[in-house]
């Protein structure tokens, strides 16, 4: 077992209730969830592989692919829809070339969509990582990834 | 119960020497919307200010005031002077603000939006006299922006706290009387009234019981939540203890959005000072009633808004919705009873029992009381968070408090996704949940979303229902496969296919699924089609039979133009087009190649200010003859 995910389970009690939050650590971690870490879980929880892919694959948290080096995320919540953030995920996908879901072939962006940032007032947003672009507008979103190699 | 006398009392003392400040005092806006404005950037810039002009100051975080439209914001109280705000502060602008205000005690009033003060300020108005705040009545957002959320001495200074002690004197049973009096109702957006929870919960049978708190704030469009939690968390922390007391529940779980990473580091700082106050554990107070917090992140599911489904989730299981009864105030989480309340049920409890329900009563009307929040966005002039009675009219909070719009307003969407869409006829509706419902829309969790001509609404419909039909969890057949019918006839609609028969279709499946579904996301899932169909019909109608989509949204229905007069050659556009569809020499007028126009907007957007001579590019849809 991997010490990263041995540490992250003697944190938490066997109790199955402790699935998600451990599902949680593992991909604060590793950046996602690794075949070999649900193997891990498994035996320490005592419930099946099966079951781990049921609950991981319900939530949009949860992904299974090792992430590209920055996370590019588009809100798509209402007020953004209603002012463009489609567009913008367009022309993300555009400039980019890959679709939205996907890790860019470099391995420079993931590019996702969220339902919503909770910055509706400063719609449309993006966020990079940990920062939240407000009011971008589609003409300088390449500018904007120049920051970020 | 002494040594927190003795706490509050050092607070207050700690206050007021805080209020009568020796030093200048700067308040910076930093809650998540603050921070995405540019406020963590401000707070550098300001201590770096400070120590190249060797001044002392003291810097606050604090956290959401409401009006977001004025972020990022910044406040400055020199001694013997009141707060004064300042609004839409950029890098530049700053260092000017600070030598004029801090250096020289001189308010810089030509950027100064208000004045926390009683007396008029060199021409300054006061903050709570703007219009967008004026017809606002603050409980639950009382301390929003005007304390610093990471200090609980600050809280208790202004009677944090009280409302908790109040109910701990009295047994649990007048705690519920109370907030019956009160009549407050539940504010996730049902309404259902909190004391009848209460009172099926505290009867059930068990000693163990439950208190959740569901901040899984999933309604894309709304932020009350995260910025209370952000700007006040012991509020809500506050109700928890007295919400916990009431239905005699021992522990408490705030099940909060991960995606709220700065509201849950506040949860647990407040959590730790309310344990080193001796607020949280064992023998609160020195009393008999032992409560304890957890906080659960929540994993990204918008099901998990529903109650039986969030207790799942919290039980480490796939977020599906149980059928009920039995209710979760019978058998619930683990299978003990267990009471769900929304953040701002609990926040406004903290009110309530300190200032006693005939004071609630103030507000709202029969059968609506008390306050609401909403997050008022979209297209309005002012958006932000505010705080209304119940009862206020739609077209005071958009066009009084909102500040009206640009362009003529069209549509106002209550609810999320769950909600309505509403049209102008509806605007002197007033804000309550009776009203609501019988307009076909629903309270929800307070966002509003505006709209104006730009705004199509039948793309807007399938927005909504996309959202639903990738949210539904797929247990129910009218949920699963009925929203994802809907989605392919709206789809199709917005694409010029659609028939007439398509719209019948859409009722016949809305009125099923709302009947048919298990839970509430499906019930309330078809409210979007289903008003907008009645009260926006004729555009349906236009994409179906003509093909066009009049507020140029629906991609396939548009094309973009050049006039050939208003261009001047500019080549902004040939720049910024990412697929080369634009073409012409320098200083003639260009040319779009449609067959290569991908509709990304690129164009319009620099056309509009950035080209020479602007507005050369515009977007049209027009009746197509085929």
């Amino acid at each position: 077992m991997p010490e990263t995910v041995a540490a992250i389970l003697v944190k938490h009690s066997r109790k199955p209730e402790n699935l998600i939050p451990i599902l949680q650590d593992v991909q604060k971690e590793l950046g996602y969830i690794s075949p070999e870490s649900v193997k891990d879980i498994s035996r320490y929880l005592r419930i099946s592989e099966n079951q781990i892919f049921g609950v991981s694959s319900f939530y949009a948290q949860f992904r299974f692919t090792r992430p590209g080096r920055h996370s590019l995320k588009v809100c798509l919540g209402t007020a953004c829809h209603v002012r463009g953030g489609a567009t913008v995920l367009d022309t993300l996908e555009n400039v980019l070339g890959v679709k939205c879901g996907d890790t860019t072939p470099d391995a420079r962006f993931d590019l996702e969509r969220v339902a919503c940032l909770g910055c509706c007032a400063l719609s449309p947003v993006v966020q990079i990582d940990k920062r939240i672009y407000s009011r971008v507008a589609v003409n300088k979103l390449s500018e904007l990834l120049k920051f970020y190699e | 119960m002494n040594n927190l006398t003795k706490r509050i009392e050092s607070a207050k003392e700690k206050w007021e020497a805080f209020q009568k400040n020796k030093e200048p005092i700067i308040y910076i806006g930093a809650a998540s919307c603050g921070r995405a404005a540019g406020a963590v950037q401000l707070l550098a810039q300001t201590d770096r200010w400070l120590k190249e002009n060797e001044l002392a100051a003291k810097v606050v975080q604090v956290g959401c005031i409401g009006p977001c439209y004025l972020e990022p914001l910044v406040d400055i109280q020199m001694p013997g002077q009141p707060r004064v705000s300042y609004n839409n502060v950029t890098p530049k602008l700053l260092p000017v603000i600070l030598g004029s205000h801090v250096g020289e005690s001189v308010p810089y009033a030509k950027a100064a939006i208000g004045h926390f003060g009683k007396e008029p300020l060199n021409g300054i108005p006061r903050f709570f006299d703007l219009p967008m705040l004026k017809p606002q009545v603050r409980v639950v957002l009382r301390n929003c922006g005007l304390i610093d959320p990471e200090q609980i001495d600050q809280y208790l200074a202004v009677d944090g706290y009280q409302g908790f002690m109040n109910a701990l004197k009295t047994p649990p049973d007048d705690v519920i009387g109370v907030v019956r009096r009160a009549g407050l109702r539940g504010r996730g957006g049902a309404g259902f009234p909190t004391f009848k929870k209460w009172t099926a919960c505290r009867n059930a049978p068990g000693n163990q019981k439950y208190l959740i708190c569901n901040a899984d704030e999933g309604d894309p469009g709304a932020f009350m939540n995260r910025s209370l939690i952000e700007s006040d968390p012991h509020a809500l922390l506050e109700g928890m203890l007295i919400a916990g007391y009431a239905i005699g529940a021992s522990h408490g779980i705030v099940y909060i959005r991960a995606e709220y990473p700065l509201a849950i580091e506040r949860l647990y700082q407040a959590m730790q000072q309310m344990r080193d106050y001796g607020l949280l554990g064992e023998h609160i107070l020195d009393s008999d009633f032992s409560f304890d917090i957890k906080v659960k992140e929540g994993a990204g599911a918008f099901v998990c808004g529903e109650e039986t489904a969030l207790i799942g989730s919290i039980e480490g299981k796939r977020g599906m919705p149980k059928s009920r009864p039995p209710f979760p105030a019978i058998s619930g989480l683990f299978g003990c009873p267990t009471i769900i309340n929304n953040v701002e049920t609990l926040g406004t409890l903290p009110n309530i029992l300190r200032n006693g329900p005939d004071w609630y009563n103030r507000f709202g009307k029969e059968g609506n009381r008390g306050t609401k929040t909403f997050s008022l966005v979209g297209k309005v002039r002012r958006q932000g968070l505010i705080e209304v009675q119940l009862g206020t009219s739609l077209r005071e909070i958009i066009f009084d408090i909102g500040g009206g719009l640009q362009k003529p307003f069209k549509a106002i969407q209550t609810g999320g996704p769950s909600g309505g869409c509403l049209s102008e006829e509806f605007l002197d509706l007033t804000v309550d949940y009776e009203s609501l419902t019988a307009a076909g829309s629903i309270m929800g969790s307070g966002g509003l979303i505006v709209m104006d001509e730009d705004t199509c609404v039948v793309d807007l419909a399938k927005y909504f229902l996309d959202f639903t039909q990738k949210e539904s969890c797929g247990k129910c057949t009218p949920c699963r496969v009925g929203t994802r019918h809907m989605v392919e006839i709206l789809t199709k609609i917005t694409h010029g296919e659609g028939s007439a028969e398509d719209l019948l279709a859409l009722r016949t499946l809305g009125d099923t699924i709302k009947k048919g579904a298990l839970c509430g996301l499906g019930q309330t899932a078809p409210n979007p089609v289903l008003t907008t169909l009645r009260y926006f019909r004729n555009e349906y109608l236009e994409h179906i039979k003509e093909q066009r989509c009049r507020a140029v949204v629906c991609k396939d229905l548009i094309e973009y133009r050049v006039i050939k007069e208003k261009c001047t050659g500019c080549q902004s556009c040939v720049k910024v087009c990412p697929t080369g569809a634009i073409s012409g020499p320098r200083s003639e007028p260009h040319n779009v190649d449609k067959t290569k126009c991908i509709k990304c907007r690129s164009c319009y957007v620099t056309c509009r200010f950035e080209a020479i001579a602007g507005d050369a590019i515009v977007i049209g849809s027009v009746e197509k003859t085929s």
